[in-house]
This record gives C-alpha cells, sequence and structure tokens, in this order.
C-alpha cells in the first residue's frame, strides 16, 4: 500500500502541520513515511503545500508530480493541483472562497466545508483537523487512534490540552464530509 | 542499546546526531535551506548536556576557521552551510585538507550559480570533488539520500575524518534538508578525552612541538608532502567506495544518480520495469572515492547509461570516465532549483538512450 498526498492552501491554515501529523500518525501505525514541505518562495509569498507519503514499503522518490489525493484549501491550489491527480483518484476540497469548483469526472470528489463548521465550533484553528477528519472518512488508511497518538507526539506537552478539542473537530469532519 | 525512532527533518538529523556522535563543537552561519542545523543545535544547547560548543560566527569565514581551530586541537568540530556559504569557506576547507586535520563539513546544496535560489539542487558537485580551494586535495564525499543516512554519515563523517585526518563533506540538498522521514538515532556517545598524538594540545617535556601547518616555503618539502597525500588520496580510493544496486542484477540499461536525484531515479525504475525495461540504478554514495570499478563493471553488461543530477551535467564525466567508450552515457537532469521528477527520467531515459 503506499498513499501519495498532496495538501495545498494559504499559508496559517495549518497545511504543513496537517502533514506533519499525517506522517506521524503513519510512523504509530508503523509504516513508512515522507513529508516534503514547500519551503521557498511559495511558503514566503502566502500559499503553502506539503506532500505526504504513507507507505507499507520503503518509499522511493520524496518529491512526486502525480498524487492519489489532493486536499485543496484554496483556489490557486485547486488551479495548480486538479489536473496532478492521478485518473481515479481523490480530491478533498473546502468549498470556502472557492469560485471555479473541480471539474474532472475521473476522479472521485468530496468537500469538507471546514472553515464553515470551525466557525460554527468557534475554534477556527482546528480548521485543519476537521479536513484530516474528513479524508479519514474518504481513506481509513490511517486510524483515528493513531491520529490522536500522533498528535500528543507533534504537539509540544503544553499544548496537550488542546487535544480533546482536536479530537472533536476530526469527529466532526468524518460526519460533514460528503461527496460531491 | 536500542535505537531511537524519530520523525525528523534532514537538518534536524544532522544536527541531533552531531550531539550524539560526542562532536566537541559546531560553528556556523545561517543560510537557507540549511538553518535548522543550527538553530535545533542552538535550542538543544548540548554545552548543557554533553559540553558540545555550538556557535553562531560572525561569517561564513569565521566558522570555518573556528573549524580549523577546533581541528589542530584534535577536537571533533563541525561547519554546515549551503552553496553560497560553501564557496565563502573555501579557503579554510583547502588549509584544512593540506594541513591534514579532520572536520566535517555539511553542505546542503542550492541552485547556483551566484546566490541563485533557495530551492535543492544538485550543482556543487564539482567544487565538492575536484577541490572547490586550490591545491591538489581532495576531501572524502559522502552522498546522503535519505533523512537516515543524514544521521548515520554525521558519525561515519568523523570516524574517516580521524581516521584519514582528511576533511569530510557531506553533500546533501535542500530536499533532504527539509523533508521529514523516520530516522532511527544511535545512542549517545560519550565525548573523547585522548587527542590523536599530533594534536596541538600543550607541549609536556616528553616530545618535541606539535605543528599544524599548510605552509612549507621550501617546495621540495612541499612536494614531499604532496607525494604523502596523494597516497593517502589513493589508500581512500583503494578502501573507502561506497555504493548501493538497486535492481542492477538483470538489467539492460542503468541510472547513476546521487542524493534525491537517487530517490527520483529509484521510483522511475519501478515505474520503467512496470512497463518491462529492465532498468537498474546504481548510487554512488561515495562520490570521491567515486565506484569507478563498479560502474565499468556495469558498462560491460548494459546498453546504456543515464547519468541523473540536478545540474547541467557534472557527475556525468566521471561516469563517462568510468564507463570509457564502452557503452553510450547521457545525462539529464534540471537545473536551478528544480527537481527532477521520475516521469522526466522514464522520458529521457527512452529518448536519449533507448531510442538514442
Amino acid at each position: 500500500m503506499t498513499e501519495e498526498i498532496i495538501i495545498a492552501g494559504f499559508g496559517g491554515q495549518g497545511v504543513l502541520s496537517m502533514g506533519k501529523i499525517m506522517a506521524y500518525s503513519g510512523v504509530m501505525q508503523d509504516m513508512e513515511v515522507s513529508w516534503m514541505p514547500s519551503y521557498g518562495p511559495e511558503m514566503r509569498g502566502g500559499t503553502a503545500n506539503v506532500t505526504v507519503i504513507i507507505s507499507s514499503e520503503r518509499i522511493s522518490s520524496p518529491v512526486i508530480r502525480r498524487f492519489d489525493t489532493a486536499i485543496i484549501l484554496n483556489q490557486q491550489s485547486l488551479d495548480k493541483f486538479e489536473s496532478s491527480i492521478k485518473p481515479g483518484g481523490v480530491l478533498i476540497y473546502d468549498s470556502n472562497g472557492i469560485t471555479r469548483h473541480p471539474e474532472r469526472k475521473d476522479i472521485a470528489i468530496y468537500r469538507v466545508d471546514a472553515t464553515e463548521e470551525a466557525a460554527r465550533m468557534n475554534s477556527s484553528k482546528t480548521f485543519n483537523m476537521i479536513v484530516l477528519g474528513g479524508f479519514l472518512k474518504v481513506k481509513p488508511i490511517i486510524k483515528l487512534e493513531n491520529v490522536i497518538k500522533g498528535l500528543k507526539k507533534s504537539l509540544p506537552e503544553r499544548y496537550h490540552n488542546l487535544i480533546p478539542m482536536n479530537e472533536k473537530a476530526l469527529q466532526r469532519g468524518i460526519e460533514i464530509i460528503q461527496k460531491v | 542499546m536500542k535505537k531511537e525512532l524519530r520523525l525528523m527533518k534532514g537538518n534536524e538529523a544532522v544536527a541531533e546526531a552531531a550531539i550524539r556522535a560526542g562532536a566537541d563543537g559546531y560553528f556556523g552561519y545561517p543560510i537557507t535551506p540549511q538553518s535548522e542545523i543550527l538553530e535545533y543545535l542552538m535550542e538543544a544547547n548540548p554545552a548543557e548536556t554533553t559540553g558540545m560548543v555550538v556557535l553562531q560566527a560572525e561569517s561564513e569565514v569565521a566558522a570555518i576557521n573556528m573549524v580549523y581551530g577546533g581541528a589542530a586541537c584534535g577536537k571533533k568540530v563541525m561547519t554546515s552551510s549551503s552553496s553560497p556559504g560553501i564557496s565563502l569557506k573555501q579557503e579554510g576547507i583547502t588549509y584544512i585538507a593540506g594541513a591534514e586535520l579532520p572536520c566535517l563539513i555539511v553542505n546542503v546544496v542550492r541552485g547556483g550559480p551566484g546566490l541563485g535560489t533557495i530551492q535543492p539542487a544538485q550543482s556543487d558537485y564539482f567544487q565538492s570533488v575536484k577541490g572547490g580551494g586550490h591545491g591538489d586535495y581532495h576531501l572524502i564525499v559522502l552522498a546522503p539520500a535519505s533523512v537516515q543516512e543524514m544521521a548515520d554519515f554525521v558519525d561515519l563523517s568523523f570516524e574517516l575524518a580521524f581516521k584519514y585526518r582528511n576533511p569530510v563533506l557531506m553533500l546533501s540538498d535542500g530536499a533532504i534538508g527539509q523533508m521529514m522521514e523516520k530516522v532511527y538515532l544511535s545512542p549517545q556517545k560519550e565525548r573523547s578525552k585522548v587527542f590523536p598524538d599530533w594534536a596541538t594540545t600543550g607541549k609536556p617535556a616528553t616530545r618535541e612541538r606539535n605543528i599544524i601547518t599548510s605552509l612549507d616555503l621550501d617546495p621540495n618539502g612541499m612536494e614531499m608532502h604532496n607525494h604523502k597525500l596523494q597516497a593517502k588520496y589513493n589508500e581512500i580510493r583503494e578502501k573507502e567506495v561506497r555504493y548501493e544496486e538497486f535492481q542492477c542484477e538483470d538489467a539492460e540499461y542503468l541510472l547513476v544518480a546521487y542524493g534525491t536525484s537517487a530517490r527520483v531515479c529509484q521510483k522511475a525504475v519501478l515505474l520503467l520495469r512496470e512497463e518491462g525495461i529492465k532498468v537498474g540504478l546504481l548510487r554512488p554514495i561515495t562520490l570521491f572515492p567515486f565506484p569507478t570499478k563498479r560502474i565499468n563493471e556495469l558498462a560491460g553488461q548494459v546498453k546504456g547509461i543515464l547519468s541523473v543530477e540536478m545540474s547541467a551535467g557534472q557527475m556525468v564525466e566521471d561516469v563517462l570516465l568510468a564507463v570509457n567508450g564502452k557503452v553510450p552515457v547521457k545525462h539529464f537532469g534540471r537545473m536551478g532549483g528544480i527537481v527532477t521528477t521520475p516521469e522526466e527520467v522514464v522520458e529521457n531515459l527512452k529518448s536519449k538512450i533507448i531510442g538514442g
């Protein structure tokens, strides 16, 4: 099993940390993982993306251009990565701020309106965990319990009091994601 | 003792491995994409645990000369930088090589020339293996291709550096420095309390003075010194070649690539084999000494070789020398901070070698 994922959005949406939690969860599940961020001008200019690979085998290239799953959190990223999804692959997106919705017919498209939901839950910081919850529903390659373990690993101890709130957000994401 | 599992960036792995290898000192100056090495060490503050000194120097030139000084005292010392910063260090590096001192230099390569870009590249190959500074000298050059190797090669580098009294360069790149992977960390080593007999640790009455210098105004003496250096480089060529083969047993075509490009090529091998094309990958782990002999042997087995490097074609010259005309050899690689993709390698092997 190898799952090649791109997560892309604005800087500050928690794109890189969502990827990091995914990678940690993979480690908790005894899988091979790689996490390759955009660290260049993109990061400084507002958009951020990260490639996460989770595999039961040794990972070859950490740098790839075609993805099994794309998690897209803004319009620029949708424009950039919609065509990079493998046929039969998955696109998960938050429709907030999206003016041109995805058009491909050969992939499965899911909507998780996490921005809206986070506002409703009054915790904008757990936005990325709502999205991650949606991913877990669609691609159950990592178990929720391992994500919680991954969260514990990746968050400094002083933030461990925030874990229940993140767990709630993950659950909410699992509930609200819907196929388009 | 069981190794500790962590998820880390390549840069962080270098830093943590340096502490665990029992390094005495790190002297650096920040530059993207390797600043996490200095940042990690500053935060870890090993002065309080192992006693390792971590210092942000006023410049790259100062940092390499601090390394020179520490190495002259027989200490396990290191520096790190990225391409433009490594260029600044070249004077110090050739002095250290001339004075036959051990140290570790880490280059997390970014696109050039000049200030270039902050994205990954492999265009510092010539500088790393053919000199960089002036004079007839070589560094031992290790090319890590994973976060695990970023950690493992720190200890290996110190071992080789002290064995041969020669600086060792880890030639990495922005992709390996910035990506996170699983890494198993070795247990903490004690910092050494005994120093080599050549180290300038203070002259006791029982022996002559130890002199560390790269200067000899007598050309006869300097030629003798050069002969000694060359004999050492030949011994290194003989004993320290390291490489990894991937699906080479039945290969009809061969890819040669190191570092990030080797990872990309592994994927290309898998893609090509799905199409029934028998391709193997030879990954040099040491770039000096280069796996010349093994590549020459494989040239007797395959129909053509593609050298893949994120450069305009530097390592390909050493592949050509190794192959010595036996089969066609071509280069492929993106430049200026663009990482080559597996699909591009597949296309180029087909167009330049199979169809070429």
